[in-house]
């Protein structure tokens, strides 16, 4: 299948029996990019993917491949290749078969079918493995087949659905490795789904985030690592201490809050613009820091009890209780033991504040900020 | 508390150990000795020669088979037999099967008010639909006849394929359809090469078990047979009712005969299923 | 039907709701058995339920009115129950101890299985005629008592029992195999947590098992009670056709084949249905109060 320079998703939504999916998803993916879709299960991410392969009907919207409309076309006309994350792989077929079967339906010579199936077995290195059935074979193998055949076809797009969310932590690692050092060598454009923060920053060059079926935000693993749009995204993006606290003082990007009696000063994030929507002094908004920003000092700050301690090698892993009653989660590399009274401080840019409504998710966020 | 013990393996010690096990066993013992007089009682008589007041015929024959295949013009009888069951069952697996990967794989307005118009067949009393089944047949002129029995089988029996596939597809992981879709391949390949070959155990055994139904079933043939479309069952009904015309030896020679061809259905369905396939649909996950 | 419309892809709106829905082309492959369906089950049980409301002489309810008011046919009614009713509940409930006992795996499981499940394969009719010899005068059963002293025996087949009898021998096997199905789909690590718990064998059964079986059990009743409730042929061959064990399907047969009566003999089947619908609506009506959702096993 010919290949394109731009694939545009144009306001795509599905409904189930009333029940918005997902809702006005709009996205143009470039030639050779890696996208990551990202968000919670029961976000729209698989609903998002599956509609762009073509294995569901679009309920709203349409998807356009340069200037071809494609959501019309049933999935194998559309020349995508994609992975799931139960590998899918055909059980009463051999390795070597799974992979030659797409290279089969394209009706191409035997000859050239017998070359690229020998190629894409030896690009995952599975040569002793080729006459094996997929129930013979280790998760992870399996998962490479399923690569294997989906890549072998030289698809316009390889559409990933939470590829390695079945196999085992040390695998995964050397799994996602593999499927970056892959669209490396092949260029291959790919939408990846998945619900985990890491594996996305990981490997994307640009990630979506998704809740409740619609866009949070759209950028770059840089500008989602530091930047979230508001405190859903925060929240997924590592942000583990989400605590509510009421402004005192506002002064342009910055402003201080108090929490439990203590007063901490923090950014005004969700919004670029950094205009204060709901930040104004004696409101109450979302204030989120990292486990890893958040440090324990000698001088003023937070008072907290070390409640429980988790060893993590080099650091701990702690959590710790504030006067109020709440319950905050800090690394450190200092040896705390249950029962120890801490203060705990943050610097104002890694402590970012967020108005509190939740009606943020309403409105998708425009691509910006979209270079890479 | 030494007697609590894991269910798996300590069966066989229980057996030993506990009287409620022994009158489980007994029980089931009492049923198997009355259920091998019974079969028993037909076997011996059905080679017999004069059986009054003793344990034992007097002597041992084998004429009554040769009489009752005469007598009851068996080949025929077996013969439309297989005729009918074979036209039963590929017709049930051919409209059966695609309703039941509908059913399986999707969901649609009215799904619930057609899984119960499938699931009335079997529920309901054969005679209860048989009758007013054999009336209308009569007035389209169908019944009596091959024609008339088909339909009238049909009845229970695509329903029953389709309450047996349906679970066998649904355990059939769904995106391995989409892979092949997304490999390229169209209805067509996706039917022949993929779903195809993964559906064959099923199909099989369901077709297995319409055959065993179909020949054992007796009263919808009863009221849509005339005289040369009766199946076994029903002919031997006829023997039976008529009984005091024919020799005793000769009918119980016939329930033999009907006995072994559906033992001979049982061992081949066995082959294929889980004996509690036999009563209910397919449960469990078979082999891959 | 909307189902054409999805041919014109002209309309994106009506595309997109018929998506929505889930329909598509694809639903036509359950075209043919529903066309199966209304031909040759809906429409004759209309044209029956039709008929019986247009008997040849009367008004509208003559059928019923005859059925109703005439001892010998309405009897039938309780002389099915009386003996479907019993012989699926004695099969259900001798299946539930003797499935408990052969849950997990044991040498000879298999055969024992397979010997439970023979009696499916003879049908009525072999079985009628086996009970005949077997249970009749002079029959192997007759001289096992004679033997054994008892020589006054009670007659067992030609009446009640030995439909009764038919009823067990071809009922049971079917009741064990479901409820051992429905057994060994419940988790057996469930009972193991209940012993780590202190319960005995006999709480773990009755505070674990049993709930979670239930819902079986119902199925099971109901199966077996649609098996019991229709029973035809034994009625006639080891019954007593003319007086006890005068069932409704007898009774529905004779009014169409014998006096030819078609009106009534559709009434009197719409009302076998219909008792039969009402004993499995309580049943499935007492199931529904009970905790149907995963019992943990595999499948």
């Amino acid at each position: 299948m010919s290949s394109f320079s731009e694939l545009r998703l144009d306001g795509v939504g599905r409904r189930f029996a009333g029940k918005d999916a997902l809702v006005d998803l709009d996205l143009t993916i470039r030639s050779g990019e890696f996208i990551a879709l990202l968000g919670p299960s029961g976000c729209g991410k698989s609903t998002a993917l599956n509609c762009l392969a073509g294995l569901l009907p679009l309920t709203a919207g349409s998807v356009w491949m340069d200037e071809r409309r494609i959501d019309t076309l049933p999935p194998e006309k559309r020349g995508f290749g994609m992975v799931f994350q139960s590998y899918a792989l055909f059980p009463h077929m051999s390795v070597r078969r799974n992979i030659a079967f797409g290279l089969q339906m394209q009706r191409l010579p035997r000859g050239e079918v017998k070359r690229r199936t020998d190629a894409g077995i030896k690009l995952v290195q599975l040569e002793d493995h080729a006459g094996k059935l997929p129930g013979q074979l280790s998760g992870g193998q399996q998962q490479r087949v399923a690569i294997a055949r989906a890549v072998v076809l030289e698809p316009s797009l390889v559409l990933m659905d939470e590829p390695l969310s079945n196999l085992d932590a040390k695998l995964r690692l050397e799994m996602r490795t593999e499927i970056r050092r892959l669209h490396q060598s092949l260029g291959l454009t790919t939408v990846y789904v998945t619900h985990d923060q890491e594996e996305a920053l990981s490997l994307a060059d640009r990630l979506v985030v998704l809740r409740e079926g619609r866009v949070q935000q759209i950028g770059t693993p840089e500008e989602l690592h530091s930047r979230p749009v508001n405190w859903h995204v925060a929240d997924f993006m590592g942000f583990r201490n989400i605590v509510d606290a009421r402004v005192v003082g506002a002064t342009g990007t910055e402003a201080e809050v108090e929490f439990d009696g203590t007063r901490l000063t923090g950014t005004v994030a969700g919004g670029s613009a950094g205009v204060t929507a709901g930040i104004s002094t004696g409101a109450t908004v979302k204030a989120a820091v990292r486990p890893d920003d958040l440090r324990v000092t000698t001088g003023a700050g937070l008072e907290a009890v070390v409640e429980v301690v988790e060893y993590q090698g080099r650091e701990q892993a702690v959590e710790a209780r504030t006067p109020g009653g709440r319950a905050l989660h800090l690394r450190t590399q200092e040896r705390l033991a249950p029962g120890d009274a801490v203060r705990l401080t943050v610097s104002p840019e890694r402590l970012l504040l967020y108005p509190s409504d939740a009606g943020s998710a309403a409105q998708p966020l425009v691509e910006a900020g979209a270079g890479t | 508390m030494a007697a609590t013990t894991s269910t798996n393996t300590t069966t066989r010690r229980r057996l030993v150990a506990s009287p409620g096990a022994w009158l489980v066993w007994a029980a089931v013992a009492f049923f198997l000795l009355n259920l091998a007089g019974v079969v028993g009682s037909v076997l011996v008589s059905s080679f017999g020669t004069r059986w009054f007041d003793s344990w034992f015929p007097e002597g041992f024959t084998g004429e009554w088979y040769g009489a009752a295949w005469k007598e009851f013009g068996l080949l025929d009888v077996i013969s439309v037999t297989l005729q009918i069951s074979l036209l039963v069952v590929l017709i049930s697996v051919l409209i059966g099967v695609p309703a039941a990967y509908v059913l399986a794989r999707r969901t649609f307005p009215f799904k619930r008010l057609v899984m119960f118009a499938f699931l009335l067949p079997i529920l309901m009393p054969p005679i209860t639909y048989g009758i007013p089944l054999a009336t209308v047949l009569y007035k389209f002129g169908l019944a009596p006849g091959i024609a008339g029995v088909v339909l009238s089988n049909l009845v229970p029996s695509v329903p029953f394929v389709i309450l047996t596939m349906t679970p066998f597809i649904e355990q059939i992981n769904p995106s391995i359809e989409s892979a092949a879709r997304m490999c390229g391949a169209g209805v067509r390949a996706l039917f022949l090469r993929v779903l195809g070959p993964l559906l064959v155990p099923g199909i099989l055994a369901a077709a297995i078990l319409v055959l065993v139904r179909t020949v054992g079933m007796f009263e919808l043939t009863f009221l849509t047979a005339g005289p040369d479309s009766q199946t076994l069952v029903v002919a031997l009904y006829y023997s039976m009712s008529a009984a005091g015309i024919r020799a005793q030896q000769s009918i119980d020679a016939m329930a033999v005969i009907y006995t072994s061809t559906m033992l001979v259905l049982l061992v081949i369905a066995l082959r294929f299923v889980n004996p509690t396939q036999l009563v209910a649909r397919v449960k469990e996950t078979p082999e891959p | 039907m909307t189902l054409t419309a999805e041919r014109a892809p002209a309309d994106p709106g009506l595309r997109h709701r018929l998506a929505e829905r889930g329909v598509d082309r694809q639903l036509l492959l359950l075209l043919p058995a529903v066309l199966f369906v209304v031909l040759l089950f809906l429409y004759p049980f209309f044209y029956g339920l039709q008929l019986s409301f247009a008997p040849a002489q009367g008004g509208p309810f003559a059928s019923y009115i005859a059925f109703f008011s005439d001892s010998y046919q309405s009897g039938t009614i309780w002389i099915t129950l009386k003996l479907a009713l019993p012989a699926a509940l004695l099969n259900v409930l001798a299946s539930v101890p003797i499935a408990y006992r052969m849950r997990g795996n044991f040498r000879g499981k298999r055969l024992l299985t397979i010997l439970l499940v023979v009696p499916i394969t003879l049908g009525t009719v072999l079985t009628a005629q086996g009970l005949r010899n077997f249970l009749g005068p002079n029959g192997w059963f007759d001289r096992l008592l004679g033997a054994i002293g008892i020589a006054d025996m009670p007659q067992l087949v030609q009446n009640y029992w030995g439909v009764f009898f038919s009823l067990v021998i071809t009922g049971f096997p079917f009741a064990f195999l479901l409820i051992l199905s429905y057994l060994s789909g419940i988790d057996p690590t469930l009972e193991r947590a209940a012993a780590t718990l202190g319960a005995d064998w006999k709480q773990r059964f009755l505070r674990i098992t049993l709930p979670l079986l239930a819902p079986g059990l119902a199925t099971t009743f109901c199966l077996t009670f649609v098996l019991a409730f229709s029973v035809f042929p034994s009625a006639v061959l080891v019954g007593d056709p003319a007086g006890s064990t005068r069932v409704l399907s007898l009774a529905a047969y004779q009014a169409a084949y014998e006096k030819f009566d078609y009106s009534l003999a559709s009434a009197i089947a719409m009302i076998m249905g219909a008792v039969e619908l009402i004993v499995i609506g309580v049943v499935l009506l007492a199931r529904s109060q009970l905790y149907t959702g995963t019992t943990g096993g595999k499948g």
